[in-house]
């Protein structure tokens, strides 16, 4: 195993200076995540036109995989409507739980989460925040875990 | 088994260390550093071998039948009785109750002895620093009955202070539950004070010895506490035994806790009487070679003396303390004068689970979490930390190789 494949630049990058960090307020829905197993908490917040996100903000607590996977997810799915957001959540989910899923093109900078299918125990710290935002989108009232 | 390796009154570490085939093993290609013990420690070839020849050539059940089998099983499992016994220095072997360890001892006394003794607005003085084992089942047991759980804070180092415990008892204290080693700090409680001033008040005293027995010499006749509990795996034993020692008045008055066999003389759909103790307590067939395997974990702790262990771990312990002192941005939680073998730490820009995970690379093992203690963690403002613990076989190039990961995890996040 090697390291560097977990943690590539952009992941270290985006863990150092996340984007789109801190909440909206107002907000037209929000949400709580939570992974027990290491303690890891996301809040995000979003604004949405018709279908589409329209805005959006993370913050919280966590490990570089959990924070830079958050980071990277806000700016792949600002602007972008419910349906692509789900095809976009899909596609990573493929990337993070299949050994040997290709990486399709369209996932762009998400594709350096590819690294985290070999450590399996740090899969829910990359997929914590596509949860989180799933249920923004659902706008369910309780938090959401991974365990 | 190894002759007792204090050798002109030098510890010999390495001989310790082989005497436990897992740790020859690699990881990532990388020799195994194993910091975990904590969490559970790794078995000696005498284990392994007392489990296998139990399994091999004395298997069937206890209790039960006049077959060869069945006789040599019931002693040997006996035997194992009587090792706890001596190994904790309990009164008797009516007082020992093998249970599936620390968490299964302390439902037990939480559901047979709390519980229908519990009043509304009795109190359960616990301290902020428990593992959930030690709280949980006092939190299921206040649910059930309207006792008040409540907890003695800690102070920054880490430290449970008498008088703080005492201004935390009043009438209602009916149970006082401590930790006798934090799993999550190292701290070493005052136990003994503890229970002396909760018996002048009237109250009963469990200690979670866990993270006790495998590091310092357990009097339970000089310590008085009313029940002890303590789990092999932490001991260089199997997983899934362990032992509740209870005091025998106390255990002669409680109920059973589960029904079954073993731990009744008859049966009638009219009435059942129960057996004596410490049967009554044993429902279903036992964990048989379990307990061999605790006996022979005992014996092997007794091999090298578990004053020369003690000695050791706290050489380690001071060294590793200082070592890492010396690493940038690392803060050391849990910094009680009086510690066990244990090192919970942060380091500045790098979340613990970072840190397992690239330590884990150059085949170092430690826990990185909440440690089953998240009150602890709410104290110390921190999510989680990274714990490196020691135990008989832990070597100071143990320590080294932790120190040098650490410096690897540094640059990955420089």
């Amino acid at each position: 195993m090697d390291l560097k494949d977990l943690y590539r630049d952009v992941i270290l990058d985006h863990n150092k200076s996340p984007r789109l960090f801190g909440r909206l307020d107002p907000a037209d829905s929000s949400a709580d995540g939570h992974n027990p197993l290491c303690g890891d908490r996301l809040h995000i917040t979003l604004k949405l036109e018709d279908d589409r996100v329209s805005d959006l903000r993370f913050d919280g607590k966590g490990c570089a995989i959990s924070v830079a996977s958050a980071s990277l997810m806000c700016e792949a799915v600002k602007g972008k409507r419910r349906t692509e957001i789900a095809h976009l959540f899909s596609e990573i989910h493929e990337v993070l739980t299949h050994h040997d899923a290709p990486v399709p093109d369209d996932l762009g900078k998400l594709a350096a989460l590819s690294g985290v299918r070999e450590f399996p125990v740090r899969v829910k710290c990359a997929s914590l925040c596509w949860h989180t935002l799933n249920a923004a989108l659902d706008r369910k009232a309780e938090p959401v875990k991974t365990e | 088994m190894s002759a007792k390796p204090e050798i002109a009154g030098v510890y010999d570490v390495q001989r310790v260390w082989r005497d436990f085939p897992i740790l020859q093993r690699q990881v990532h290609g990388k020799p195994l550093v194993f910091l975990d013990s904590a969490a559970s420690s790794q078995r000696p070839e005498s284990v392994i071998a007392a489990v296998d020849d139990y399994e091999r050539l004395h298997h069937a059940n206890v209790h039960r039948g006049v077959h060869q089998l069945s006789q040599e099983a019931t002693a040997m499992f006996e035997r194992a009785r009587e090792r706890v016994r001596e190994f904790v220095n309990a009164a008797s072997t009516r007082e020992v109750i093998f249970t599936r360890g620390t968490t299964e001892s302390i439902n037990l006394v939480a559901q047979a002895y709390a519980r229908p003794r519990l009043q509304r607005g009795d109190e359960i003085l616990l301290t902020g620093l428990e593992h959930h084992a030690n709280i949980v089942p006092w939190q299921l047991v206040a649910g059930q009955t309207g006792a008040i759980v409540k907890a003695v804070p800690m102070d920054r180092r880490g430290v449970i202070d008498v008088a703080t415990v005492a201004a935390h008892m009043n009438e209602r204290t009916r149970i006082v539950a401590c930790a006798h080693v934090s799993n999550a700090l190292g701290t070493v409680l005052p136990v003994r004070e503890i229970t002396r001033l909760a018996h002048a008040r009237g109250a009963v005293v469990l200690i979670d010895g866990a993270q006790a027995v495998p590091h310092q010499r357990v009097d339970l006749k000089a310590l008085d506490c009313d029940f002890y509990a303590f789990s092999a795996h932490k001991m260089y034993g199997p997983t899934g035994i362990g032992a509740l020692i209870g005091r025998e008045s106390l255990l002669e008055a409680m109920p059973p806790w589960q029904g079954g066999g073993d731990m009744i003389l008859t049966v009638s759909f009219e009435k059942t009487t129960f057996n004596e103790l410490p049967f009554k307590f044993e429902a279903g067939t036992p964990n048989i070679s379990g307990a061999v395997g605790m006996a022979a974990a005992i014996d092997y702790i007794d091999s090298i003396g578990i004053e020369n262990i003690r000695t050791h771990e706290h050489r380690l312990l001071a060294l590793a303390t200082r070592k890492l002192e010396g690493v940038p941005g690392l803060t050391i939680i849990g910094t009680a004068p009086d510690k066990a073998a244990v090192i919970s730490f942060t380091i500045d820009g790098i979340h613990p689970h970072d840190l397992g995970t690239i330590l884990d690379a150059d085949g170092v093992a430690v826990r990185t979490g909440h440690h089953c203690a998240m009150p602890v963690m709410e104290f110390f403002n921190v999510a989680a930390t990274a714990r490196a613990s020691f135990a008989c076989y832990s070597r100071e190039s143990d320590v080294d190789a932790l120190v040098s990961a650490l410096a690897k995890a540094r640059e990955v996040f420089s």
